[in-house]
């Protein structure tokens, strides 16, 4: 659940800044606080709710998974954005894009069937206190 | 360099400079996070606080933010000489094979068959999906 966040909200998030961004007026670096104003329109607002709530997952996952596993995960989000791209939008897909789509989700399928952390040796020096840890 | 056409050198340190400063972030945070611990015990334990105190008192957490903030900075010059459909799938791939190889030599993870297998069939499949 925790990685299937990661790859929605980065997609999602950068998809609202986009839409948000898109639909203000060009701001100049001479007003760089019309920047600031850009916070509080609702696209850009919920795109940085997403992308802190993306984050947030990413830190989860790496707090119990390996980089080399969660990283290959999130690619999944580029295909979520390119099926909904198709789907919702119907933006026709080129045949590099499907092979593209297969491709990351043969990788991901691929990572997501072996473990996800490296297994470490236990110190010795405490056993009983690690032992206890994985109890509790 | 003219600016409005980068040559093949340079358009290749722009993009190393993504890559070399995005794989430094994600190796320190995820160093990090691994000496913090599972958030989910943490938060489950100590509360929401709890999580959030241990992430911001680990120094580590900052320097890889600080690496991130750099490789977005370096994404964003790098767009502003290169054609976007270089620059993002070329970094954006280039760095899954960068961080395999940083795991498997700063964090040590067993990087096995699969996983190198896996972040090639996805590094190739970015680079097709943004054609």
């Amino acid at each position: 659940m925790i990685l299937g966040l990661v790859a929605l909200g980065a997609p999602l998030g950068d998809s609202c800044l986009s839409r948000g961004m898109t639909s203000m007026p060009p701001i100049s670096l001479a007003h760089p606080l019309s920047l600031v104003s850009a916070i509080f329109t609702p696209w850009i607002g919920a795109g940085i709710v997403l992308l802190i709530g993306f984050f947030a997952s990413y830190l989860t996952a790496l707090s119990w998974a390996d980089l080399t596993y969660v990283l290959p995960a999130t690619a999944f989000g580029n295909v979520i954005v390119a099926l909904f791209a198709r789907f919702w939008l119907h933006e026709s897909i080129s045949w590099q894009r499907w092979a593209g789509i297969v491709l990351i989700t043969v990788g991901v399928g691929f990572v997501t069937q072996g473990p996800s952390l490296t297994e470490r040796p236990v110190e010795s020096a405490e056993p009983d206190e690690a032992v206890e840890g994985r109890v509790r | 360099m003219t600016g409005v056409h980068p040559g093949a050198w340079a358009a290749a340190a722009m993009i190393a400079a993504v890559v070399l400063t995005s794989t430094a972030g994600e190796v320190l945070t995820a160093a990090a996070m691994k000496s913090v611990g599972d958030l989910d015990e943490i938060r489950a334990k100590s509360g929401l606080k709890g999580a959030i105190r241990g992430v911001v008192t680990c120094p580590l957490f900052f320097m890889g933010v600080f690496f991130l903030s750099l490789s977005f900075f370096s994404l964003l010059f790098a767009l502003n000489h290169l054609s976007l459909s270089l620059a993002a799938p070329a970094s954006a791939s280039l760095t899954l094979i960068t961080n395999a190889i940083a795991g498997k030599i700063f964090l040590r993870e067993n990087v096995d068959r699969r996983r190198w297998i896996s972040a090639g069939l996805v590094c190739v499949g970015v680079y097709f999906l943004a054609h």
